[in-house]
């Protein structure tokens, strides 16, 4: 297919997951500050979250201080944060409006809907105790445009570059949520910190996984355990990098053509399937999520030399 | 301002008076239908459209969707031998203009036969000296044309104006017989309708065919589009979707070796033919205007090394041309030594003087148009106007003769129309779509156009007009008493 084509299919994976998991990660932290504000932490909550979207240094260069609103604001309507949930939005519908035809009438009506109901949307629609409603009516959003594609895409590369944009995303999206809060996961850690991996769990609705998976006390290493290592819940970092790996590989055949893309793929699946979390722990998680974290960076960059630029 | 008093027009139907055999099925109908189910019917064609148009339409960011071409429910009928005669015209009208641009970009024997001012030719905005001294693949200047017909009574039809360049409105005719089919399915099967929907399929065969020796036995395809922003964009993507190729834009594309590529995840692949919905002018910045960021750099070049194809060929518009129009019945005689079977509207050509002495003195009975004008703007309907308007007009011409063609007010034949309180005639014209591949094509019937505003004659849809089904019938009726 046309790399035009396939670019704006992945990015619409990109922006639409983003979309979901800025919600999701801001529907947990508005929970937790509600709860830590009392004891004084709540700007925890919001730093940790600005710093897992990547987008701290230009917050505090537009805003000086941390408050809940200014932090909010960024993170759900502010134009100037082209990750926020309105800029994703306009991302992904501005892609699958040049790629139209690529896309069934389910996967744009959910598209579109999502960015026409948005425009009427106005500042106080994520002010004080309406926020989570707006945060519930992005995830669903998400979920519907992939449960679109899901049931009515072809499975062609057209799929496959979607799914791939999803799944990278998805990835990384958790490994930093969970790196934000990384000083709460160290063995050598000063006193419990409940809060925070609750709160890591919350992110990436996790947290009534972990019951199912462990049925047991939150303990900081079985949290990481799910969130980094388990291939069964579906936002794990492994779980995601399995599913980009093969998603890479199956572009390859269609395509005749692999390249860098396919051997960082494919070392990062086969790490994250030998790792164990004890020896994680004992490295230091944050270096190991940092080093995901740049390579998911990388992989991204791979893959649009290979299949994206058209060259 | 008063509506124009209607000019005594030629009903297609015979509504409300004898009902000419073609439309027996269609009057049958419309008389048992009823106001309530025609309306329901018209209702029902509208949201049709609209959810197909907002599916396809071009939006800017921030605004409406664009508005939609309207749709009427009751069809134009064409008997089997009407459409036979007109057929036969238009393919003979489309070979003698694929000859005339085959002659003025080569041997000019046409103008040095003295049969047409050189240069109307040569220093028309239209004509590409680029294209001089070359032959496109095939020999084909004019792949996809549409030549607009307007009719006046039962046998008298006209040219109104040839379109060689980037003739549109094809998918409307296309998805005009979907809807027919989807809201009016007893009437269609009451009726032997030719078939329009294999349009695609010889779209795809017309532009193979015209591949350039060394592209293989599947030639790769594709349709060049200025973008989401173009005004046809709709067709563009529809054209492509419906022949299984790839909709690309000028950055997809890239020329090395003097051959085209386009830009895929497999790498590139190489371009035979570009059926390109993009002027001349912006086709290549190298050639033609080097700010234009819609079109390939160095496509002449892989053009005049016959390595690829482009359908229109450059250039092709100095064939359609409103001040060439009145030379093509010569053209006809010229290289094909037939006389035209489809007669051009008499024009008068304000350039020469004894021309511009008759329009200036019958501008309330004349249709002035600007030679290089289109869409229906820069034209002055003399019946309809004031006569401060006329004089007003009269002004311009005299200033510039040259820039000003005028016709004769056909009164364009009309058609039954759904219209606010019931059903009326409205004029209509007919684009049919020609399409000239290792042979020349025509599709049954084509686009029929009809203007909305009671009395009005612009039929054109950026000016208020609306489409119509238009059908060739498989069988001629049987004539009922006395005929038509």
């Amino acid at each position: 297919m046309l790399s035009r084509t396939a670019d704006s299919l992945f990015w619409i994976g990109r922006y639409s997951e983003r979309a979901g998991n800025v919600a999701r990660g801001l529907s947990a932290s508005w929970r937790m500050a509600a709860l830590a504000a009392p004891r004084g932490k709540a700007e925890e909550e919001w730093r940790a979250l600005l710093v897992a979207s990547g987008g701290a240094p230009a917050f505090f260069a537009r805003h000086g201080t941390l408050t809940q609103a200014a932090a909010i604001r960024w993170l759900t309507l502010d134009p100037d944060n082209p990750s926020s949930i309105a800029s994703c939005i306009q991302a992904a519908r501005r892609n699958a409006r040049a790629v139209r035809t690529a896309l069934t009438v389910d996967m744009w009506s959910a598209i579109n809907d999502t960015w026409t109901e948005l425009r009427r949307i106005g500042p106080d629609a994520v002010a004080a105790d309406r926020l989570p409603s707006f945060l519930e009516w992005v995830q669903a959003r998400t979920l519907l445009f992939n449960g679109a594609a899901a049931d009515t895409m072809l499975r062609d590369e057209a799929w496959l570059f979607l799914r791939l944009g999803t799944l990278l995303e998805r990835g990384d999206n958790t490994a930093r949520l969970l790196d934000a809060r990384h000083a709460a996961f160290a063995p050598a850690a000063e006193a419990a910190d409940p809060a925070a991996w609750q709160a890591a769990l919350r992110a990436v609705s996790a947290l009534r996984a972990y019951q199912h998976v462990f049925r047991a006390r939150l303990a900081p290493e079985r949290v990481a355990e799910l969130l980094l290592l388990r291939p069964e819940l579906p936002r794990s970092v492994r779980a995601c990098h399995q599913r980009v790996q093969g998603l890479l590989e199956a572009i390859a055949g269609l395509t005749g053509r692999r390249g860098a893309c396919h051997d960082t793929a494919l070392a990062l699946r086969q790490e994250l399937a030998a790792a164990r979390i004890g020896a994680v722990l004992q490295e230091g998680l944050h270096a190991t999520l940092t080093r995901i974290i740049d390579t998911n960076l990388r992989l991204g960059e791979e893959i649009t030399a290979l299949y994206l630029s058209g060259r | 301002m008063p509506p124009p008093p209607p000019l005594p027009a030629f009903d297609e139907c015979g509504w409300g008076g004898r009902i000419r055999p073609a439309y027996a099925g269609i009057a049958r109908f419309l008389a048992t239908a009823g106001p309530e189910l025609l309306e329901a019917k018209r209702r029902e064609a509208e949201a049709l459209f609209r959810r197909i148009g907002i599916t396809f339409a071009v939006y800017s960011e921030g605004g409406d969707p664009e508005r939609l071409i309207p749709f009427d429910l009751i069809p134009r009928v064409l008997a089997k031998g009407e459409w036979e005669r007109l057929s036969a015209g238009l393919v003979q009208r489309v070979r003698a203009l694929n000859a005339f641009l085959g002659d003025v970009y080569g041997p000019r024997r046409i103008l040095q036969a003295g049969l047409i001012p050189p240069d109307l030719v040569l220093k028309n905005a239209a004509y590409r000296p680029e294209m001089v001294g070359f032959t496109p693949p095939g020999g084909v200047w004019t792949h996809v044309a549409g030549i607009d017909l307007v009719r006046t009574g039962p046998e008298d039809f006209y040219v109104l104006e040839d379109n060689c360049r980037t003739p549109s409105g094809v998918s409307y005719m296309l998805e005009n017989r979907e809807a027919m089919l989807r809201l009016l399915p007893d009437l269609c099967a009451a009726h032997r309708i030719a078939p329009i929907s294999h349009y695609p399929e010889e779209l795809l065969e017309t532009l193979k065919a015209v591949a350039p020796a060394g592209a293989g036995a599947d030639p790769t395809v594709v349709v060049l589009t200025p973008g989401p922003f173009n005004s046809a964009y709709y067709e563009h993507s529809f054209l492509a979707d419906e022949m299984g190729v790839e909709l690309v834009e000028g950055a997809d594309l890239f020329v090395e070796d003097e051959t085209v590529f386009m830009r895929t995840t497999a790498g590139p692949k190489r371009v035979d033919v570009i059926y390109r919905r993009i002027d001349d002018d912006f086709l290549d910045p190298e050639a033609f205007r080097p700010d234009s960021l819609l079109g390939v750099p160095g496509l002449m070049r892989a053009y005049k090394a016959g390595r690829v194809a482009l359908a229109n060929a450059p250039g092709a518009g100095v064939a359609d041309d409103k001040s060439i129009y009145p030379h093509v019945p010569t053209m006809i005689r010229f290289y094909l030594g037939e006389e035209p079977l489809l007669a051009n509207v008499p024009t008068y050509e304000c350039d020469k003087p004894e021309d511009l002495a008759f329009v200036l003195a019958h501008l309330d009975s004349l249709v002035v148009k600007l030679a290089r004008g289109s869409g229906g703007y820069g034209m002055l309907v003399g019946p309809h106007a004031t006569p401060a308007q006329r004089a007003e007009f009269a002004a311009r011409i005299r200033a510039c003769p040259a820039d000003y063609i005028a016709q004769p007010t056909l009164p364009l034949s009309t058609v039954p129309t759904l219209v606010n309180g019931g059903i009326a005639p409205r004029h209509v014209d007919l684009r049919p779509y020609i399409l000239f591949g290792r042979e020349i094509r025509v599709v049954p019937g084509g686009l029929t156009r009809v203007a909305l505003r009671e009395g009005s004659l612009v039929v054109n849809s950026s000016q208020g007009g609306g489409t119509k089904d238009t059908w060739v019938l498989e069988e001629d009726p049987p004539a009922e008493n006395g005929g038509c």
